[in-house]
C-alpha cells in the first residue's frame, strides 16, 4: 500500500546533492526558529522537538491561548523531572491560522524545517483533517487533541492518534442516559449546520432513542448566523429538554435571546461547555442558565473532592478555582479542553519511554509503544480522569462530566464512566503499514 | 531578438529553473514550491479573466472548489481512477463558469463583482448543504493509495513536485500562447475600452464568456490538482477568502503579465512564512506590506519590471 | 408556534436587522456613492466600533446606560477619525484607482483585524445593554366571542430591541437633514453628482472624500455601538456586515441613498421572513442566489441610474 522503498532511495541521493551545493538554500532554511531554548547540541543531549501546531490566529485563537499556555507547564514539568529519555523537550510552536490549508504547511514545516520528531496540538477538526495526510505522508507522528470522531472514524491515518482527549461520540451517547432518566424524554436539538453539530444530531439521536427517548425536533442554525430568535418558534410545545451545542462568538447571544424568547417558563436545558469555554457564566444575560445542565470535559469550578494533583494541576497552568486565569479572574480558560495537551505530552514522553525513542527513526516504535497503551489512572499525568485508549483506533476513552449550574457556578451533579461512552471499533489502524 | 522570442525564452527559462530548483532546494522549500505552482495556476486562471481583459470576479473560489469536489467525490465515492476523475473535476468547473458567465456577464463593473461573489457564496452554501457527501466544513480525505497514477506515487516529495510542475508547465506555456493569439490581444483591447472595441466589430460579449470559462477551468485544474498533491478537500477552498487570495496574488505580482501570477503567489507565501517565524501578528505584516506595494509598486512586482527594464514581457 | 405569532416575530427580527444593517450599508453606499471606491475594510470599521464600546463600557464603571451613552458618542467619532486619517495617508496616494484601492483596503482589512486581536485577544465580549426588559407580544384570534387578545407561548421581544429599531430611524432622519440641509451636505451631494464639475466650483474635492471617508466609517460604528448589546464584539465580526452591506448598497442602486435604505430593509426582513418557510440553510441558499438574480436582471439595482 505504501512506498517506503522509493522515499529512502530518494532522500539519500538528495543529501549528496545537498552536500555539493546547496549553500544558499540551506542559509534560507535555517531562519528563525520560534521557541528555540538555549540547550546544547551535542548528540547525547539534544532535544525532543514537539511540533505545537496552534491556532493562534482565526476563529479557534480563544483556545490556541489555552492550549499553549498548557503546553507550556506541562513541558516544564517534563523538563523539570529530567525530559524525555534525559533529553530536553523543546516546543516549536507554529500558527495554522485555524485554517487547514495553512496547517498542512504547518507539518511539512515541522518535518522537514525544523526537524521535529512529533507534531501535536490541533484542535478544529477541519485542520485535522486538512493536516492528516501530510502528517502521513510525511510519517510524522501526529497527536491531536480535537475531540472529533474523525480519528476514530477511520477517515485519517496510522501516523494521526487522539490519546489525551475523548471524541464528541463517545461524549454524547455517555449523556443519554443521564438527559433520558433526569431531564426528559422528549427533546429538541439545536445544533450549528456543520459537520460538529451534525455530529451531535446523529450520534445524540441514536444514543436517546436506545434509551426510549425521541427527539421531537431537530432544528440545524446556518454558520455565522448571529441572530436566533426566529429559530425558536420551531421549537415543539411538547419538548421537555433542549439540548444545544452552539458554538462560536455569538453563543452568548444563543444563550441571551434562548431566555428572551422562554421568559420564566422553559424546559430542561442540557448544554455543552463548547458554547461557554472561555466565558465567564456570570455574564449578563446568562442568567437563564441557572438551574440547567451541561456536559463539561473537565469541571471548571473545583469541586468539593478535587484531588490534590488535579490542584496542582490548576496551579501549574495558571487557572483559579473558578476555572479563570489566576492573573485576571475575568479571563476564563477553555478548562474542558486544554487538559487534552497535558495528558498527551504525558502519554508522549510515556511511549517515547517506552519505546527507548532515539529519533525520527523511532517513530514507527513510537506509534507502536503508544498503540500498545491501555489504561491510564488518574493522576499527575492525567488530571482530568482516568483513561482507556483503544490502540487499534487511535482514541482513547474516559470520564465525561454533568454539571448543574447551582448559585451561578458548576456543580458535577453525574460522572459518566469509561464504559458509558464506549462504541463499537469502526476501524483498525494497527492492521495498516507503516 | 524579437519580443516574441525573448518571451518564449523566458517562459523556457522559467521553467527549466522551477525545474532544477527542485534538485537544489532543501525538501522543505521544494515541497513549498510545489504549493505555490499549484496555487500559481489558479492564480494564473484568475489572472486571465482580472488582468488581460479587466473584468474583477470576487467568486472564483466557486471554480477552484469546483474542480476539486469534482475529483474528490468521484475519487472518493465513484471510484473513479487518478485521470477520469481529475478530468471530471476540471469539466465541473468549466460548466460551472459557463452557467455563471450567462447570468453574471450580464452585469459590468462593481455589479459585476457582487454577482459572482453572491455565486460563490451559493456555492459554498450548497457544500455545506450537502454534507452528507461532502462532508461540509470539515472535508474529507482522500487516502495516499488512491493517489497515484500509473502506480508512480503523486504524494513522494519527487512525485509531487512534478506533477505541480507538468501541470503548471502545460498551463503557463498555454496561457503565454493564448494572451498572444489575436484573441488574447482582442481581451486586452476590451478591458482598455470596451466600446470602442465593439465599435470595431468585434462581438466582447462573445470573447468575455469564452476567458471566463477558460478562466473557470484554469481555477478547476488548480482545485483537482490541490486535492490531488494534498489529499484533502474542505468547504474552507469554497470560502470569500480564497476568492480574494487569487486577486491579492495577481496584483502584487502584476496583473496582465504572465509571469505576475507565480511571482505574487511566491512573493505571499514566503512573506507569510518567514513573518510567523518571529510575530503572531503576521497577517499585520502583510497587511503593511500590501498597503506600501500599493502606494509605491501599484502595477506589482513583475508590472515594475515591464515598466522599468523589460518592456517586451508579455 | 402557530404560523401567524411566528411570522409577527421573524418581522420584528428582521426589523432589528434591518435597522442595523441600514447604518451599515448607509456609511457604505455614502463612501461608494461620493467616492465611487470599494472599500474592503468597511467591515473593520464596524468592528472597530463594536470593539470601542466594550472597552468604553469597561472603563465607564457604574450603570450600564452611562457607558453605552458615552460609547454612542465616542466610538463612531474615533472610528471616523481613524478613517479620515487612513484616507488621507492612504487613498489619497494612490488616487482612489479601483485596483489599488482594493489592494489597499485588503491591507488595512488585515492591520486592524490583527492589531486588535493584539490588544482585545481572541475572545468574544459582551456588552451589557443600558436597559432590556423582556415584552410578551399580543396576538389577536378569532374566537367565539368576536376578536380576542392572546399571548402565545415564546412571542416576545425586548425593549432594548425597540429602542434600535427607533434609534436607526432617528439616525436616518438626521442623515438625511444633513445631506438635503446644511452646507456640507450640499458639497457632499455635488462632489457625488460630477466632482470635477464640483472642483471647478470651487469644492474641496479632497476634504470631501475625507468626510465622507470618515463619516461611512462613523456610521458603521454607530450600527455596531446599537448592535454589541444584542451580540457580541469580537474581532471576526466585520466580515458579514461587509458582505451584506455591499450587497445592500448594489442592489439598492449605486448612488442611491433611498435604495439602500429600501434594499436594507427589504434584504433585513427576508432574512427573517424565509428561514420561517424553509430550512435555515436552504433559505440562505435561496436568500442569497435571490440577491445574485436581481442584479443580473437589473444591474443598476433598484433605484440606480444605469451606468453611463
Amino acid at each position: 500500500m505504501s512506498n517506503g522503498t522509493s522515499k529512502t532511495s530518494k532522500i539519500s541521493r538528495r543529501s549528496a546533492l545537498l552536500g555539493m551545493g546547496a549553500g544558499a538554500g540551506a542559509l534560507a532554511a535555517a531562519g528563525v526558529l520560534p521557541g528555540t531554548m538555549g540547550f546544547a547540541q551535542a548528540q547525547s543531549s539534544a532535544p525532543i522537538k514537539i511540533g505545537f501546531q496552534k491556532h493562534a490566529t482565526g476563529i479557534g485563537a480563544a483556545y490556541g491561548r489555552w492550549y499553549g499556555a498548557t503546553t507550556d507547564a506541562a513541558v516544564k514539568r517534563i523538563n523539570d523531572a529530567g525530559g524525555i529519555n534525559g533529553r530536553p523537550v523543546e516546543v516549536v510552536v507554529e500558527d495554522d491560522g485555524t485554517d487547514p490549508g495553512r496547517g498542512a504547511e504547518v507539518l511539512e514545516k515541522f518535518a522537514n524545517q525544523h526537524n521535529c520528531d512529533v507534531a501535536f496540538g490541533t484542535l478544529f477538526s477541519h485542520v485535522v483533517i486538512g493536516s492528516a495526510p501530510r502528517a502521513g505522508e510525511l510519517k510524522l507522528p501526529y497527536f491531536v487533541v480535537s475531540e472529533g470522531h474523525h480519528v476514530a472514524s477511520g477517515m485519517l491515518n496510522r501516523y494521526t492518534l487522539q490519546p489525551g482527549i475523548t471524541d464528541v461520540k463517545s461524549q454524547v451517547i455517555s449523556m443519554a442516559p443521564f438527559v433520558a432518566n433526569n431531564l426528559g424524554k422528549k427533546v429538541t436539538m439545536i445544533y450549528p449546520d456543520f459537520a460538529f453539530g451534525h455530529d451531535h444530531r446523529d450520534f445524540f439521536s441514536e444514543a436517546i432513542a436506545a434509551q426510549g427517548g425521541e427527539v421531537v425536533a431537530k432544528i440545524a442554525i446556518p454558520p455565522t448566523e448571529t441572530s436566533f430568535t426566529r429559530y425558536f418558534p420551531s421549537i415543539p410545545r411538547e419538548t421537555e429538554v433542549i439540548y444545544h451545542v452552539m458554538v462560536g462568538p455569538a453563543v452568548l447571544t444563543f444563550v441571551k435571546e434562548l431566555g428572551e424568547f422562554f421568559g420564566p417558563n422553559r424546559p430542561e436545558l442540557f448544554g455543552f461547555i463548547d458554547s461557554l469555554e472561555a466565558v465567564d457564566i456570570k455574564s449578563s444575560g446568562l442568567e437563564f442558565l441557572e438551574g440547567t445542565y451541561f456536559w463539561e470535559g473537565m469541571p471548571r469550578y473545583a469541586q468539593a473532592d478535587q484531588a490534590d494533583y488535579e490542584k496542582d494541576y490548576r496551579a501549574a497552568v495558571g487557572v483559579d478555582e473558578n476555572g479563570a486565569s489566576i492573573a485576571d479572574s475575568k479571563d476564563v480558560a477553555t478548562y474542558a479542553h486544554m487538559f487534552g495537551c497535558w495528558e498527551t505530552l504525558n502519554i508522549i514522553k510515556a511511549g517515547m519511554e517506552s519505546a527507548d525513542y532515539q529519533g525520527p527513526q523511532d517513530r514507527a516504535k513510537l506509534i507502536e509503544a503508544v498503540e500498545a497503551m491501555t489504561d491510564m489512572p488518574a493522576g499527575a499525568d492525567h488530571p482530568q480522569g482516568a483513561k482507556r485508549f483503544n490502540g487499534k483506533t487511535h482514541q482513547t476513552f474516559g470520564s465525561q462530566y454533568i454539571s448543574k449550574v447551582t448559585d451561578g457556578k458548576l456543580v458535577v451533579e453525574h460522572t459518566a464512566s469509561i464504559e458509558d461512552g464506549l462504541y463499537e471499533d469502526e476501524v483498525d489502524y494497527t492492521a495498516q503499514s507503516f | 531578438m524579437t519580443d516574441n522570442s525573448k518571451s518564449n525564452l523566458m517562459h523556457i527559462g522559467v521553467l527549466v529553473v522551477l525545474f532544477a530548483l527542485f534538485f537544489i532546494l532543501p525538501v522543505y522549500h521544494a515541497g513549498n514550491m510545489s504549493r505555490i505552482m499549484v496555487l500559481a495556476v489558479y492564480a494564473m486562471g484568475f489572472n486571465l479573466l482580472f488582468g488581460y481583459t479587466g473584468l474583477l470576479s470576487l467568486g472564483h473560489a466557486m471554480f477552484f472548489a469546483a474542480g476539486m469536489y469534482g475529483f474528490g467525490l468521484t475519487t472518493n465515492l465513484g471510484g473513479l481512477p487518478v485521470p477520469l476523475a481529475f478530468g471530471f473535476g476540471v469539466i465541473c468547473a468549466g460548466v460551472l463558469a459557463l452557467v455563471v458567465g450567462f447570468l453574471a456577464l450580464r452585469t459590468i463593473g462593481v455589479a459585476f463583482m457582487i454577482v459572482t461573489l453572491m455565486f460563490a457564496q451559493t456555492a459554498y452554501l450548497v457544500v455545506l448543504y450537502f454534507g452528507t457527501y461532502t462532508r461540509g466544513d470539515e472535508g474529507f480525505v482522500i487516502q495516499q493509495a488512491q493517489r497515484s497514477i500509473a502506480g508512480i506515487d503523486l504524494t513522494s516529495e519527487t512525485g509531487r513536485y512534478f506533477t505541480a510542475l507538468l501541470i503548471f508547465g502545460i498551463c503557463f506555456l498555454l496561457i503565454a500562447r493564448l494572451v498572444q493569439t489575436p484573441f488574447g490581444k482582442t481581451l486586452v483591447a476590451i478591458r482598455e475600452n470596451e466600446e470602442r472595441t465593439r465599435m470595431l466589430g468585434y462581438d466582447s460579449h462573445r470573447h468575455k464568456l469564452k476567458i471566463l470559462v477558460i478562466s473557470g477551468l484554469f481555477s478547476g485544474v488548480a482545485g483537482a490538482t490541490y486535492a490531488l498533491l494534498f489529499g484533502y478537500v474542505g468547504a474552507t477552498f469554497a470560502t470569500v477568502q480564497y476568492s480574494i487570495f487569487p486577486l491579492v496574488w495577481v496584483l502584487l505580482g502584476g496583473a496582465g503579465t504572465t509571469i505576475g501570477p507565480l511571482i505574487g503567489v511566491f512573493f505571499m507565501f514566503y512573506l507569510i512564512n518567514i513573518s510567523s517565524g518571529f510575530t503572531d501578528a503576521y497577517m499585520l505584516v502583510v497587511g503593511v506590506v500590501l498597503v506600501l506595494l500599493t502606494l509605491f509598486a501599484p502595477h506589482g512586482l513583475a508590472g515594475l519590471l515591464r515598466k522599468k527594464v523589460l518592456t517586451w514581457l508579455p | 408556534m402557530d404560523f401567524g405569532p411566528h411570522l409577527m416575530l421573524a418581522s420584528l427580527e428582521g426589523a432589528v436587522i434591518s435597522a442595523i444593517l441600514v447604518l451599515t450599508a448607509m456609511g457604505l453606499s455614502i463612501v461608494f456613492g461620493v467616492m465611487r471606491v470599494v472599500n474592503v475594510a468597511h467591515g473593520e470599521f464596524y468592528m472597530l466600533g463594536a470593539v470601542l464600546t466594550w472597552f468604553i463600557t469597561s472603563i465607564v464603571g457604574g450603570h450600564p446606560a452611562i457607558g453605552f451613552v458615552a460609547a454612542i458618542v465616542v466610538a463612531p467619532l474615533l472610528v471616523g477619525c481613524l478613517a479620515a486619517g487612513a484616507d488621507r495617508l492612504i487613498l489619497k496616494r494612490v488616487n482612489y484607482d479601483p485596483d489599488r484601492t482594493i489592494v489597499a483596503t485588503i491591507g488595512m482589512l488585515y492591520i486592524i483585524q490583527q492589531t486588535t486581536l493584539m490588544s482585545l485577544g481572541p475572545d468574544a465580549r459582551p456588552v451589557e445593554a443600558p436597559f432590556n426588559t423582556r415584552l410578551s407580544l399580543p396576538w389577536f384570534e378569532w374566537g367565539e366571542n368576536g376578536f380576542a387578545m392572546i399571548w402565545p407561548w415564546g412571542l416576545s421581544t425586548t425593549s432594548y430591541k425597540l429602542f434600535v429599531i427607533a434609534a436607526a430611524a432617528m439616525v436616518l432622519v438626521a442623515l438625511w437633514l444633513v445631506l438635503t440641509r446644511t452646507k456640507v451636505g450640499l458639497l457632499m451631494r455635488a462632489t457625488q453628482q460630477d466632482s470635477e464639475t464640483a472642483q471647478a466650483f470651487g469644492v474641496p474635492v479632497g476634504k470631501v472624500y475625507s468626510w465622507v471617508f470618515g463619516l461611512g466609517a462613523g456610521l458603521a460604528a454607530l450600527g455596531a455601538v446599537l448592535v454589541v448589546p444584542i451580540q457580541q464584539a469580537h474581532y471576526l465580526m466585520g466580515h458579514d456586515p461587509l458582505l451584506l452591506a455591499f450587497i445592500v448598497v448594489i442592489i439598492g442602486g449605486l448612488g442611491s441613498l433611498p435604495g439602500t435604505v429600501i434594499a436594507a430593509i427589504l434584504i433585513g426582513m427576508s432574512d427573517g421572513i424565509i428561514s420561517v418557510f424553509f430550512s435555515p440553510t436552504l433559505a440562505k441558499i435561496i436568500a442569497t442566489f435571490l440577491v445574485a438574480m436581481v442584479l443580473v436582471f437589473r444591474p443598476q439595482g433598484l433605484l440606480g441610474k444605469i451606468a453611463r
